[in-house]
């Protein structure tokens, strides 16, 4: 039963995944991008991860895939084919990328066949719900918590400095 | 399980006939009387079946009809698949929202627990802002794929204008969660039934901001700048034509009903009567036996909480006719500049006050 939702949604994810590499519109890109991060968010409430399911959507789906559409469209990028082929004489590169993306691949594969799994506990009923997310954020990981603030700050004061140089 | 299903089916269709079948239609109309009645007009009155009228009531049908029967247009150059994606995405936020609002509290029916909401997340207030971020794309891809210049000045101002507000919004959102300390939409709800408790007490800024992102959410006048006819003919629709024309229309009527929905629930005692507790309803009709009195507490309870989203339509029919159209930099001003340190100043006022009060 479960896994008659799981693997439509993860064969739409790894779809619109591959979709997104291999489009050559970049609005096309974009919205197959969407698509994916709608289907991950799946995943997640699958895996009973309401609140990240819904993180996942607001942040990745909502806000930021908003900006980036806002760039594309600014720029008006059309099906324009010496823009979006100048990538191609970069060869060492890609192969560069793809050799290091099989090394990963393989790396993570072998962890997981490897690993030993014992039967699956019942998760408590609080599993992924705001208040127990929250507590952890705010108890076992604050350290870490409050450091990604603070880079996050930064980004925000170097995009306002950029920003400010131009204007004046 | 079987029984459990249904109740959900009928919930689910309830949902829609009231939204799609009911509020949807109905408002066009209204929208009309309501801007014939501001501007000393005699209003929709041509339509009419065999002579007769019923003051304008039949315009919703002829619409339909004409949406149903014109051509599908998609310009030359256009992206073809999501010329037709956009109003898809674009309408189905704007019902998918109402899977969590609940238009009623829990009843004892025939020995069993209902509760009058589809879904009762855990995370409903954050479900209904994700669901909304969502809806910016059908805009935003209607523009863009329509290969016309308003289009797409029209597209770049609705993306600008929604990921402003919606900052306001969230942020605002926040206020609401520290007063009631929960996401859950019906315990909100719930708590509501101390008329002192009521949203619109405990967050009167959050009350304002949040009505107002919402307006501006929905791209209705003042904050009409994605489709201001006078200076780029429609915006992001101004390809569009029948059925996919009236889904945008649909969208917008129905995301009326939604803010409506939301104001009623956060701030307006949703489905309670002032001063009036649930328990009390209950002993009123006590002769009515346990599942005869839920009924009618039941009933009495979505008529009021349909009232008042009716009454908060009402205030936004009447923006709508009341107010000119902002600048294009008044909107972001107003959204940047004063919407956003307001809602930063609310979070930080309300902390302190929680604090205080401990």
């Amino acid at each position: 039963m479960e896994l008659l939702i799981f693997y439509p949604i993860a064969l739409m994810c790894v779809g619109l995944a591959l979709a997104v590499v291999l489009n050559k519109n970049p609005i096309n890109s974009a919205m197959c991008l969407i698509g994916m991060m709608l289907g991950l968010a799946g995943i997640f409430a699958f895996t009973q991860a309401h609140f990240l399911a819904i993180l996942q959507i607001i942040i990745y789906a909502g806000a930021i895939m908003v900006l980036f559409m806002f760039v594309i469209m600014l720029l008006n990028l059309k099906e324009d084919a010496d823009h979006w082929m100048a990538r191609e004489k970069n060869k060492l590169l890609s192969g560069l990328t793809a050799v290091l993306l099989v090394g990963a691949l393989y790396k993570i594969i072998d962890v997981i066949t490897e690993a030993k799994f014992k039967a699956p506990t019942a998760v408590p009923d609080s599993f992924g719900t705001v208040a127990r997310v929250g507590e952890a954020l705010f108890t076992d990981f604050v350290l870490p918590f409050e450091i990604a603030s603070v880079l996050l700050l930064a980004a925000m004061v170097g995009a306002v400095v950029l920003a400010k140089n131009k204007l004046d | 399980m079987i029984v459990d299903l249904i109740v959900t089916l009928v919930k689910i269709l309830f949902i829609l006939a009231v939204t799609v079948g009911f509020f949807a239609p109905i408002l066009t109309w209204v929208e009309r009387k309501q801007s014939a009645i501001m501007q000393d007009r005699v209003g929709a009155n041509r339509a009419d079946i065999l002579g007769f009228t019923v003051l304008g009531l039949f315009h919703a049908i002829a619409d339909a009809l004409k949406m149903f029967t014109k051509e599908d247009f998609i310009p030359d150059g256009a992206n073809r698949a999501l010329h037709t994606l956009a109003p898809i995405v674009a309408v189905v936020p704007a019902i998918l929202t109402f899977a969590v609002v609940p238009f009623g509290g829990n009843y004892s029916l025939f020995g069993k627990e209902v509760n009058l909401v589809i879904a009762d997340l855990d995370v409903g207030l954050l479900f209904i802002f994700a669901i909304a971020s969502i809806a910016t794309y059908g805009y935003v891809i209607a523009g863009w794929s329509s290969n016309n210049n308003w289009s797409l000045i029209g597209a770049m101002r609705t993306a600008a204008q929604m990921i402003s507000y919606e900052v306001t919004m969230g942020l605002t959102i926040i206020g609401v969660l520290m007063v009631y300390s929960t996401m859950k939409l019906t315990v909100i709800g719930a708590i509501q039934e101390d008329f002192l408790r009521w949203g619109i007490f405990l967050q009167p800024l959050g009350f304002l901001m949040f009505f107002t992102a919402s307006i501006a959410e929905n791209k209705r006048i003042p904050f009409d700048n994605p489709e201001a006819e006078s200076e780029i003919v429609a915006g992001y629709f101004t390809e569009y034509s029948g059925l996919k024309f009236g889904m945008f229309f649909m969208a917008e009527f129905i995301e009326i009903v939604t803010i409506g929905s939301i104001m009623t629930l956060l701030f307006f005692g949703a489905w309670h009567i002032p001063f009036v507790s649930t328990a009390s309803l209950l002993s009123i009709f006590d002769f009515l036996g346990t599942t005869g009195s839920n009924i009618v507490v039941m009933l009495i309870h979505v008529g009021v909480f349909f009232t008042k989203v009716i009454i908060f339509i009402w205030i936004q029919m009447t923006i709508r006719w009341t107010l000119p159209r902002f600048r294009y930099d008044q909107i972001m001003k107003l959204g940047w500049k004063i919407l956003l340190p307001l809602s930063l100043v609310n979070i930080l006022v309300t902390g302190i006050v929680i604090l205080a009060l401990q």
